[in-house]
């Protein structure tokens, strides 16, 4: 089972909420569409339902044009945020719900309950009433009866938003294995771009309405076709400074020269504007190009086993991020190192023209 | 201001507890320095909400006391503690002005009104509302309004401590960081002691000098953030600090030897000592993905595994591995090989933590 997505744009009440989009999902694929809030995700996974019909396009599945059939007449299942169960039914009987709906048997819809619930580690609480429950296992309950169907389609509106860190971990490692035996087409919509790469499969960034890419998680991460989708995938953000290359020398922000080096010899002489992840600023010399940059902390954001270091100076914001603790002041002075040969370039239209040479180059 | 200070402090929901399970917080002394920023960490269900509702008097222990400044203060009242909560949501006046909303909790008690409008400036002038005081509080943003909340709270000079319940929730991403920010500068310019419950280890590691982690109703480590990241004195600890958290092998001797259920450890003779010296069946030795080093070819000392599959995250990729059975995760960074199919791994003996029965005994590294 294929999912195309032609041309589709959807007005509601004059304003565009989904502009030409275009997209091919194939069976087994585990597919992220990720955008921040209102770029559009909810709208095109209602498309894909059924739930809404397209303004314009069409919707084929597995060839067929699906366009204008209703959710109930194509075999999908859907997870939301919220963790939807039927409140007065037993977690089994949730899980079984669409199975005695499609008058399946009852030693079947037995066997695929119990199947279901072992796969997703609840299979000790099908006697329970879902507010019995934690949120975790509320939400196990409602993902047990999207995946009881053997649906062709099943979409993730955000589903782990409402848990805490560590069961979101759990859930990304657990969702791709269950997926992994699957030939069904998964849609995850999320705003985070951690949460995406955590997924892996295929990455559709969507901002405003409109894809921007669409690809392997990996290749959309490491080789962003223009500047909104390296910073859309993001997390710290990129770090975006302008810039001018003219003969021998980069000028960084009208202050910040270099030499330039192999890496960026291949670009015309022009104004550019350059990216630089936060991972590869670091707070130590790593090669012997790396620019020496004073600055002075906003802020030490640690998560835990990682640092996210907010520094600003006269002419810049920038964010790094550090492996490991480090503890710094409000305030705080501190020099960093800024890699010139793992650098991004955009031209004037936001399009890439470089990817750094340790990605592959462009 | 005040240092608040928890003496064989206990809480149970039941009448009539029989067991530690049956206790929301089990038996605990801690103790608050005034002016400092804490956070009280943990899961869902850990009973962190019952001991802020304990503090801020919303409820009244079963067992043990609770000081401000050396004072009991078990039967007080909210309004008789002089703290302030910031909660998930902004408690704010939605037809008020920001102006009026700041100076409600003073006008309250009857402040004149030259020392209420001193305050409400220098509140506003840190929180940067000076230019929305005029404004009705209805029009402001949720990141606005959740700063309002907070300067309720900083307004009244006489306030004991500031407790703040997940008060991000509601804030966007992009504009979290400057509220975190924000929050150290209050704390910096105010000096008033400060305590952040979340179950976030960002929200806290981020905020607090010192952070407490509880779990199943037990304080189980109070540290910075870098000694709950680089020594986690529970389990617990560390397989919720951190992402992935730590791996753990259960350990025993055999034959003289380190061994992980079949697999036999290549570790130094000082963990070799502390684990044969451990006077318990619940040995672990706990190492973090970060720490464990990990090599595309056999070197000395290592041990050989096997590659599940790795995962690039984008900065760095993270390994699953199996040794002898037992699953572990170990970070790469970009600029480092990564393995595929056999990997052999060391453990070097400074970054493993020794855990008897849950907790972390300390040990010679020879």
């Amino acid at each position: 089972m294929s999912l195309i997505l032609e041309n589709i744009d959807h007005v509601v009440g004059g304003a565009s909420h989904i502009s030409d989009v275009n997209l091919q999902l194939e069976p087994g694929s585990f597919n992220v569409l990720l955008g921040r809030t209102l770029s559009g995700k909810t709208t095109l996974m209602r498309l894909m339902a059924g739930l809404d019909v397209p303004t314009r396009g069409r919707i084929l599945m597995d060839g067929e044009d699906v366009t204008g059939r209703s959710v109930r007449k194509r075999n999908v299942s859907m997870v939301y945020q919220q963790f939807i169960n039927y409140p007065a039914l037993s977690v089994y009987d949730n899980i079984a719900s669409p199975l005695k709906l499609a008058k399946v048997s009852r030693a079947e819809i037995d066997r695929r309950v119990r199947e279901v619930a072992e796969m997703l580690h609840i299979e000790h609480l099908l006697d329970r009433l879902p507010l019995e429950l934690s949120g975790g296992q509320q939400q196990r309950t409602a993902m047990g009866r999207a995946l009881v169907k053997d649906a062709d389609v099943v979409l993730f509106d955000e589903p782990l938003v409402n848990l805490d860190y560590k069961l979101r971990e759990e859930f990304r490692d657990e969702l791709r294995s269950v997926f992994s035996e699957r030939n069904c087409i998964a849609v995850y919509a999320t705003t985070e771009p951690a949460e995406a790469m955590a997924l892996g499969g295929n990455t559709a960034v969507l901002h405003e309405g409109r894809l921007l890419q669409y690809g392997r998680t990996e290749d959309v991460y490491h080789r962003p076709g223009d500047i909104l989708t390296a910073e859309m995938f993001s997390e710290p953000p990129i770090n975006i400074v302008k810039g001018i290359i003219s003969g021998s020398e980069v000028t960084f922000d009208q202050s910040l020269h270099f030499p330039i080096n192999d890496d960026l010899r291949s670009l015309a002489p022009g104004e550019y504007r350059f990216g630089v992840r936060a991972s590869h600023i670091s707070l130590k010399p790593q090669a012997k190009d790396d620019i020496e940059v004073k600055m002075t902390v906003d802020l030490a954001e640690i998560s835990g086993s990682e640092t996210f270091l907010h520094v600003h100076n006269d002419l810049f914001h920038m964010t790094l991020h550090l492996e490991g603790v480090h503890e710094f002041d409000v305030d705080a002075p501190v020099t960093l190192y800024f890699p010139t040969h793992k650098v991004y370039a955009f031209d004037r239209q936001g399009a890439v023209v470089h990817i750094p040479t340790h990605l592959g180059g462009a | 201001m005040a240092e608040i200070t928890l003496k064989s402090l206990a809480h149970t929901y039941l009448p009539n507890p029989a067991s530690p399970e049956d206790y929301a917080i089990r038996e605990m002394d801690h103790v608050w320095h005034q002016g400092g920023a804490y956070a009280l960490l943990g899961p869902s269900g850990c009973g962190k909400s019952t001991l802020l509702n304990i503090i801020s008097g919303l409820l009244e222990p079963s067992s043990g006391d609770v000081l401000f400044d050396g004072e009991r203060v078990n039967a007080l009242p909210p309004e008789e503690r002089n703290i302030a909560q910031v909660f998930q949501f902004p408690v704010i006046y939605d037809t008020m002005t920001v102006y009026d909303n700041l100076a409600f909790p003073l006008r309250n008690v009857k402040t004149p009104a030259d020392k209420v409008h001193e305050r409400v400036m220098e509140v506003a002038e840190v929180l940067e509302l000076t230019a929305q005081l005029k404004r009705k509080a209805k029009n402001l943003t949720a990141d606005e309004k959740q700063k309002v909340s907070m300067g309720r709270g900083l307004v009244r000079e006489d306030v004991s401590a500031i407790l703040f319940d997940e008060p991000l929730t509601v804030i966007d991403p992009q504009l979290k960081w400057k509220l975190r920010r924000k929050l150290k500068e209050i704390h910096q310019r105010f000096e008033i002691t400060m305590v952040y419950v979340t179950h976030d280890q960002l929200e806290a590691s981020t905020f607090a000098d010192k952070i407490a982690v509880m779990y199943e109703g037990q304080v189980v480590q109070f540290g910075t953030p870098r000694e709950l990241f680089e020594a986690p004195n529970h389990t617990f600890v560390g397989y919720f600090i951190g992402s992935p958290g730590m791996n753990f092998l259960e350990v025993a001797i055999r034959d003289g030897r380190v061994m992980a259920g079949k697999t036999m450890l290549e570790v130094g003779k000082g963990v070799h000592d502390a684990v044969a010296g451990a006077r318990s069946t619940n040995i672990k030795l706990g190492i973090r993905p970060e720490f464990i080093e990990v090599h595309i070819e056999p070197v000395d000392g290592a041990m050989e595994a096997t590659v599940q599959h790795s995962q690039d995250l984008g900065t760095y990729s993270i390994v699953y591995l199996t040794l002898g059975g037992i699953s572990l995760k170990a970070r790469i960074e970009e600029d480092q090989p990564t393995p595929e199919g056999r990997a052999w791994l060391r453990f070097p003996d400074d970054r493993l933590g020794l855990y008897v029965d849950e907790y972390r005994v300390e040990f010679d590294h020879e």
